[in-house]
């Protein structure tokens, strides 16, 4: 009996816990299509009229424009670190392992205020501020840590065998990495590309920072919209910025069934070729 | 691309004389990243430790200022003040919620798994945005009350000290709740079972066996939520008032508004040395890589 208290308790409360995580997505998505500037809920009818707007105007597309290409910059430049660095980690020797350790991780824990105020004071004197390629040198470093994780746990995985016979039917080390370890982490290093990319895509503190007239990003954009004054066009935005995030994620979840559909026919085919031979 | 050559030779032909220093091809491809969060990284924090001593005027004077004016000290006082409620209530709702996952089937444990997530990955902004239109005194929850007759005026919940932890919470619950998961779910609950066999009540398995194991991983979480609490600048500055700024909030205003890069450095200097201490002491109890590891 206390047991069955005990459940519907926890039951009960998981639910409240769950519908308080959800209620900003819920709240806001409905809202971008309401007709009433007023951000009334339930929404009052239907309209793309926020989003038109949001189109229509260009100074919220120089934003987006900035976001989009600062994104897939970061995501890049992380990924191509990052992965030399889980090789590193996973199958190196380097001295002081622990330092590295703290220095490869602390983009994650260093509070994002403190990063802002640190490479602004830097990149004002170096006229790095309000450019794409100090955005990009920032956001790189906080999404490097998502690339090393991912990767390094696809790395683990790797059976070492397969590159001991590569190499034992002639593939040069080069040819090796390239044709059997790096198909085999690709994942991985998509799924920590697709974090770096988000990591910029929502970052707001730096990018307050280093925004200024010349580049603005889009939550930048939105943190000055909701401070001036709210509307629905904020709420259009970020259903939109939602999509980008959930299309991202499902984009990912496609790949990974693509990639074990393969998996499992490469494994039959070897088992019928198995049962040939026999 | 020689490293990679390099390293396919067996590492241990040439061993150096010196062990410790020994770096290998495979090791050698973590100098590039090393080198590019020390410039782009460690760098700036070096300049705004400098720039907290120098600007503007070398010696301590931005440091004697923040504790010279009660202002300033109240808004520290406030910060410490909300990052250990928001710990405190992240902890009471996360418990349950990790517990419960590691009790139901796997279809339900995923469901909850992937509700924790999609705030995770949703942007800071755009909840606080939601939260906003939610609780603001013409927002969602008080036209609901007000339609069906709860209340009469509208209760203010925008840019009060419960709005601010209540948006807080819900930024710092997912942070918490992985780590804690994490580790309850590796707890052999054949234990409790043996506990109750030996006479225990299921109540006093529960607490005796279950949550002494479960403290790591509770512990690593509510460390990451409180450290993280400290430095929160976008929630506090959408969801509180002028009473409660935070220290965030304080660093933003001295560097935009009136141009005390000093002062602000020296600000973000604490904050920045605090959370290493508080990293570093929990780090001799704690596998805090691995809590991190977790993330993602």
């Amino acid at each position: 009996m206390a047991k069955i208290l005990t459940r519907a308790f926890l039951g009960l409360l998981a639910v409240l816990i769950g519908v308080y995580l959800l209620m900003p997505v819920l709240v806001i998505v409905p809202m971008s299509w309401s007709e009433s500037p007023y951000l009334a809920f339930p929404p009052e009818g239907f309209t793309m009229q926020w989003y038109e707007k949001f189109f229509n105007d260009a100074a919220w597309m120089s934003s987006l424009g900035h976001s989009v290409s600062i994104g897939l910059l970061s995501a890049l430049l992380s990924v191509v670190l990052g992965t030399m660095g889980a090789l590193a980690l996973v199958r190196g020797k380097f001295p002081f392992r622990g330092v590295v350790m703290g220095v490869l991780l602390a983009p994650m824990i260093v509070p994002f205020v403190i990063v802002g105020l640190a490479v602004y004071i830097t990149f004002l004197g170096l006229g790095l501020t309000q450019t794409t390629l100090g955005f990009v040198l920032v956001h790189t470093a906080l999404g490097v840590p998502y690339v090393l994780i991912n990767v390094v746990a696809s790395l683990s995985s790797v059976d070492r065998r397969l590159e001991m016979a590569a190499m034992n039917l002639g593939a040069t080390p080069l040819g090796t990495f390239f044709r059997i370890t790096l198909p085999l982490i690709f994942p991985g290093m998509l799924a920590g590309a697709l974090f770096a990319f988000i990591t910029s895509w929502d970052e707001v503190v730096v990018a307050i920072f280093l925004s200024g007239p010349d580049i603005t990003t889009l939550p930048v954009k939105m943190w000055s919209g909701i401070r001036v004054q709210i509307d629905p066009t904020i709420a259009a935005i970020s259903t939109i910025s939602l999509i980008v995030i959930l299309a991202a994620f499902a984009g990912q979840g496609v790949f990974k069934l693509f990639a074990s559909a393969s998996e499992r026919r490469r494994r039959k085919r070897i088992v019928t070729m198995q049962e040939e031979l026999a | 691309m020689s490293t990679v050559e390099t390293a396919a030779a067996p590492s241990t032909a040439a061993a150096p004389k010196r062990k410790y220093f020994a770096i290998d091809g495979w090791g050698a491809l973590v100098v590039p990243l090393v080198i590019f969060l020390v410039v782009v990284f460690l760098v700036p924090l070096v300049a705004m430790l400098v720039k907290s001593f120098t600007d503007p005027e070398p010696g301590f004077g931005n440091y004697v200022a923040v504790f010279a004016e009660p202002l300033y000290m109240k808004v520290i006082m406030n910060t410490f003040y909300v990052a250990l409620l928001v710990t405190l209530v992240t902890l009471l709702l996360a418990y349950p919620y990790a517990y419960l996952m590691t009790l139901v089937p796997p279809l339900w444990r995923n469901i909850m798994m992937v509700i924790m997530l999609i705030p995770f990955w949703t942007s800071v902004l755009v909840r606080s945005f939601a939260l906003i239109v939610l609780l603001r005194d013409t927002g969602v929850i008080n036209t609901m009350l007000t339609d069906i007759g709860a209340i009469d005026e509208p209760i203010t919940m925008l840019r009060t000290f419960s709005g601010v932890v209540f948006g807080m919470v819900q930024v710092s619950l997912p942070f918490a709740v992985l780590p804690m998961y994490a580790t309850m779910s590796g707890i052999d609950n054949r234990l409790g079972l043996a506990a109750q066999n030996l006479g225990a009540r299921p109540s006093g398995a529960f607490w005796r066996i279950f949550v002494p194991l479960s403290v790591p991983g509770v512990a690593a979480g509510l460390l990451l939520t409180f450290i993280q609490a400290l430095g929160y600048y976008i929630t506090p500055a959408l969801l509180g008032g002028p009473q409660n700024t935070m220290i965030g909030e304080l660093i933003v205003q001295q560097v935009s508004a009136v141009l005390r890069y000093g002062f602000a450095a020296a600000l973000a200097t604490m904050l920045l040395v605090l959370t290493l201490v508080l990293l570093g002491v929990a780090g001799k109890f704690l596998n805090l890589e691995k809590a991190l590891m977790r993330r993602s």
